[in-house]
């Protein structure tokens, strides 16, 4: 009896838990097709306040895939060579440049560009470019590629295949495309999605990096969190679960149970 | 190519990107953050001006209470999750991790809409009780924005520690006559603490350091981050806002750096 | 396939962090012959295996000759080495066809004729079936096949052979020895063999190099390495044996039990003496040249070895037919051929 009761109350507890979470987002999809959030649903649902989103913002949903998937080309043609440097390394080199570059995790956004304004702010056509942003993105998404492939490193024993395949008299560059690449797969996947996701909700360092001609979707967001209507913000809302949801679901399955490398910019 | 040149090659982009969009701009930060009126004295400002250390204060303070206050759900919800089977268990895992990668910005908005002017929370008080319970921009709005984020991420952490608890010891702690309390509080916690430091620092960290959902709820407190942005577009105090910059990243960074050598690599976190 | 002579010479290493792997090592081995380098964990018989490989470079002064050539500077790519590990590195991202096939494919050979070579190893190694498998779908036996067929697919100058059989249960590794021996004698190429088993060794070995903290403490044949240890680093090492120390004095070697004679009578003086378990009998008493008393005995199947005391400064070993009764207490005596004896250098170790 009692311990039917202690679970009961766990399950609650953790029932409203869920419910704090996905009730505003819910809400929020709700609002975004609701003719008149104020007058509630009876007002009826329409996709008037997605097709203004698309009007007003289309710009920036583009840049945002443009960016993710531009950073995503950066940080695999970077990353993956330097997880595999860093792991045949292995000394304290190697392991002091592994610590520079997550550096980016644990430093605030802001200060990241900041740093990057005041450096490069001069450089008048590449600071009003998405180049600028794009910057910004690969700084902070790229640890999260290395430490994935370096994660898959640490647990295949790649230093013997590595060795097994120069004895049957492939080169370096041949090993690399033949042996490593494609078994660090997984690894290459789950920090494929995380750069992905990270960029296109990238909001700190986007937000300072950005001019009114580069917006991104969640500076957009900021932007019609501020000035729009309810409605018009939730629709924007919801393009962007729609682009970052399917992202996140994959993240999970991929990951499974064990908690991921993720991590995100508040 | 000899094997050495080729992990030379391999690391050469990294060191160009990380050096040209990283070292260099941070040490850049850094010089600027001295170069003000005050010089090297911006640094100690951040603690002996009135107006910066009451914000440094209230920034601490918000994040320490997330903190408790996200390991206190985590650890009830995680360790229910993670020891019983039940339908749909797997959907309610799924909702309490969804959120995990939702930028501030959105959580901010999130926040509106449930305690906003036209929020669920005022909707249900105005129709209870009759007054309209508003609180999305004050420091209880942000401090719900702030669990929310945080909520997902430390979940994860202390199930994964909790399915790896050896359920020996808790069988053998039981059969010497321990009740439930008693092996939750000499067994099961003790065994699941760094999990929760390493997860606590990583909330802590990214409270501090959260900037997104600060600015869409446009609060009438300051947090450091909103001070920062502030000072660097509307007073153009470069000097000033590079100084509080590097302040706050020392600090995100130490709390960090400590809870990995507590907890592993568990650590990955972001202002 | 006529192997190649390898020359090994002077070849030592430091390494970084300044500890001194590998002593300057000279050896020289035959066309098509199998060395095996046998020693215990940390003696540098993996170092020299690398170093043969060309994954490690040798210190300065140090040469490695393929047939004459030079190879010392020659990159591991380009050395025409197969290699076998103890993990067998089979690459996950192939199945195995692909897998013995790759050091074809790096060398252009075209897909008909590699066809073709695939086929004769997955033969040779009795592996037929399994060409479209994947990897991880192996027993521990069908993936230490799979990485010796890679290895010798592309008619490597050398085998190089890392503790290949470690990783395998006692029986299949018994019977895999057996195959594994057959196979390298059918093909004729020239193998370095590392282990730290010594049954391996010498069903494996023409010549066994026994090695020691970074050194070459004996090279020889199976039966030298076995029965004329030339230290006693080796007679410990390779079998069990009896250490004795004593006085050789008129043509015999003098023990509180009593004396046994040598087989050459000239050395006076205290030595140590090497005599297997094996080599000494069990006899009556009576009339015995060697006296002692049955400490413990145990039977072990094939055999019974007793511990004697009283006989030497320490219980003597001795290997007793399994048919045989004896029990603890039992007066006895011992006897020796005295060519079993064999004295070692009077170092300590």
């Amino acid at each position: 009896m009692r311990e039917r009761a202690i679970f009961a109350a766990q399950l609650l507890f953790t029932l409203l838990v869920a419910g704090f979470l996905i009730i505003p987002a819910l809400l929020s999809i709700l609002a975004g097709v609701t003719a008149n959030y104020f007058r509630g649903i009876r007002s009826g649902l329409t996709l008037q306040w997605v097709l203004q989103v698309w009007q007003l913002y289309d710009d920036t949903i583009f840049r945002s895939l443009l960016i993710a998937i531009s950073a995503l080309a950066v940080t695999l043609l970077v990353g993956i060579p330097a997880a595999y440097g860093l792991h045949l390394r292995g000394d304290r080199l190697s392991r002091a440049v592994e610590e520079i570059i997550t550096l980016p995790l644990a430093i605030p956004g802001l200060a990241i560009a900041l740093a990057l304004l005041l450096t490069y702010g001069g450089f008048g056509s590449f600071r009003g470019s998405w180049l600028f942003i794009l910057a910004g993105h690969v700084v902070f998404t790229l640890p999260f590629m290395v430490r994935s492939v370096m994660a898959v490193f640490a647990t295949t024993d790649i230093r013997s295949l590595d060795e097994t395949a120069s004895s049957l008299g492939a080169s370096p560059w041949r090993r690399f495309l033949d042996v490593i690449v494609p078994n660090v797969r997984p690894g290459i996947l789950a920090g494929s999605l995380a750069v992905v996701t990270l960029s296109l909700g990238e909001f700190n360092l986007t937000w300072m990096l950005s001019t009114p001609l580069t917006k991104t979707l969640p500076v957009g967001l900021a932007d019609s969190y501020a000035s729009m209507r309810l409605e018009v913000a939730s629709a924007y809302t919801l393009v962007f679960f729609v682009m970052i949801i399917p992202l996140l679901v994959a993240m999970q399955i991929f990951s499974g149970s064990r908690s991921g490398p993720m991590g995100a910019r508040r | 190519m000899t094997k050495r040149a080729f992990v030379q090659l391999c690391l050469l982009p990294l060191a160009v990107v990380v050096t040209a969009f990283f070292v260099i701009p941070m040490a850049r930060l850094v010089l600027i953050g001295a170069s003000g009126s005050q010089g090297i004295g911006a640094y100690a400002a951040i603690l002996l001006e009135p107006r910066y250390r009451e914000t440094l204060l209230n920034t601490i303070i918000l994040a320490a209470a997330t903190t408790v206050a996200t390991l206190l759900v985590a650890t009830i919800s995680g360790l229910f999750l993670q020891r019983h089977r039940f339908p749909s268990r797997a959907l309610l895992v799924a909702m309490l991790t969804l959120p995990l990668a939702f930028p501030g910005v959105v959580v901010g908005f999130l926040i509106i809409l449930l305690a906003g002017r036209q929020g669920l929370i005022g909707e249900i008080t105005s129709a209870l009780f009759g007054t309209k319970e508003v609180f999305a921009y004050s420091i209880e709005g942000l401090f719900l924005g702030y669990l929310y984020f945080s909520i997902p991420r430390v979940i994860l952490t202390i199930m994964a520690a909790a399915e790896k608890l050896d359920m020996s010891l808790e069988e053998a702690a039981r059969a010497l006559g321990a009740g439930p309390w008693a092996v939750h509080r000499d067994i099961i916690l003790p065994a699941l603490m760094p999990a929760l430091i390493a997860s606590g620092a990583i909330a802590f960290a990214t409270a501090m350091g959260a900037f997104g959902t600060a600015f869409t709820l446009a609060t009438d407190i300051d947090v450091l981050p909103m001070l920062i942005y502030t000072e660097f577009t509307l007073s153009a105090n470069v000097a000033t806002a590079a100084a509080l910059s590097i302040g706050l990243g020392l600090v995100t960074w130490a709390i960090l750096a400590l809870a990995r050598s507590y907890g592993g690599n568990a650590a990955a976190a972001s202002g | 396939m006529t192997g190649v002579a390898l020359r090994i010479e002077t070849c030592g290493k430091t390494f970084a962090d300044a500890t001194r792997a590998l002593e300057p090592v000279t050896l020289t081995i035959a066309p098509g012959e199998t060395v095996v380098l046998l020693g215990p964990s940390g003696c540098g018989k993996t170092t020299l295996l690398r170093i043969i490989a060309g994954l490690e470079t040798p210190d300065r002064g140090g040469r490695i000759v393929f047939n004459d050539k030079d190879v010392t500077h020659v990159p591991i790519e380009r050395r025409n080495v197969g290699m076998v590990f103890q993990s067998y590195a089979l690459f996950p991202n192939m199945n195995v066809a692909e897998n013995i096939g790759y050091g074809l494919k790096i060398r252009s050979v075209n897909a008909s004729e590699r066809k073709k070579r695939i086929a004769e190893l997955i033969a040779l190694t009795g592996i037929e079936g399994l060409e479209h498998r994947r990897v991880d779908q192996l027993s521990g036996g069908q993936r230490q096949r799979v990485a010796l067929a890679r290895a010798v697919a592309v008619q490597p100058s050398v085998l190089l052979l890392d503790e290949p059989l470690t990783a395998l249960d006692a029986a299949l590794r018994e019977k895999l020895r057996g195959e594994l021996d057959r196979l390298l004698r059918a093909l004729g190429i020239t193998t370095i063999y590392v282990t730290h088993d010594q049954s391996e060794a010498m069903a494996l070995g023409d010549r066994i190099v026994v090695m020691r903290k970074g050194a070459i403490a004996q090279v020889g044949t199976p039966r030298d390495i076995y029965f004329a240890p030339e230290n006693r680093f080796v007679a410990e090492f390779v079998g069990a044996a009896n250490i004795i120390e004593a006085v050789c004095e008129g043509g015999a070697l003098v023990l509180p039990g009593g004396a046994l004679p040598l087989a050459n009578g000239t050395l006076d003086g205290p030595a140590f003496a090497m005599i297997r378990p094996e080599a000494i009998k069990l006899v009556a008493a009576g009339g015995a040249r060697l006296h002692g008393r049955v400490d413990s005995v145990s039977f072990v199947g094939d055999r019974q070895r007793a511990s004697v005391g009283g006989a030497a400064g320490k219980p003597i070993l001795v290997d007793v037919p399994n048919t045989m009764a004896v029990s603890v207490g039992d007066k006895i005596g011992l006897s020796v051929e005295p060519g079993a004896i064999r004295l070692l250098p009077g170092d300590p170790t």
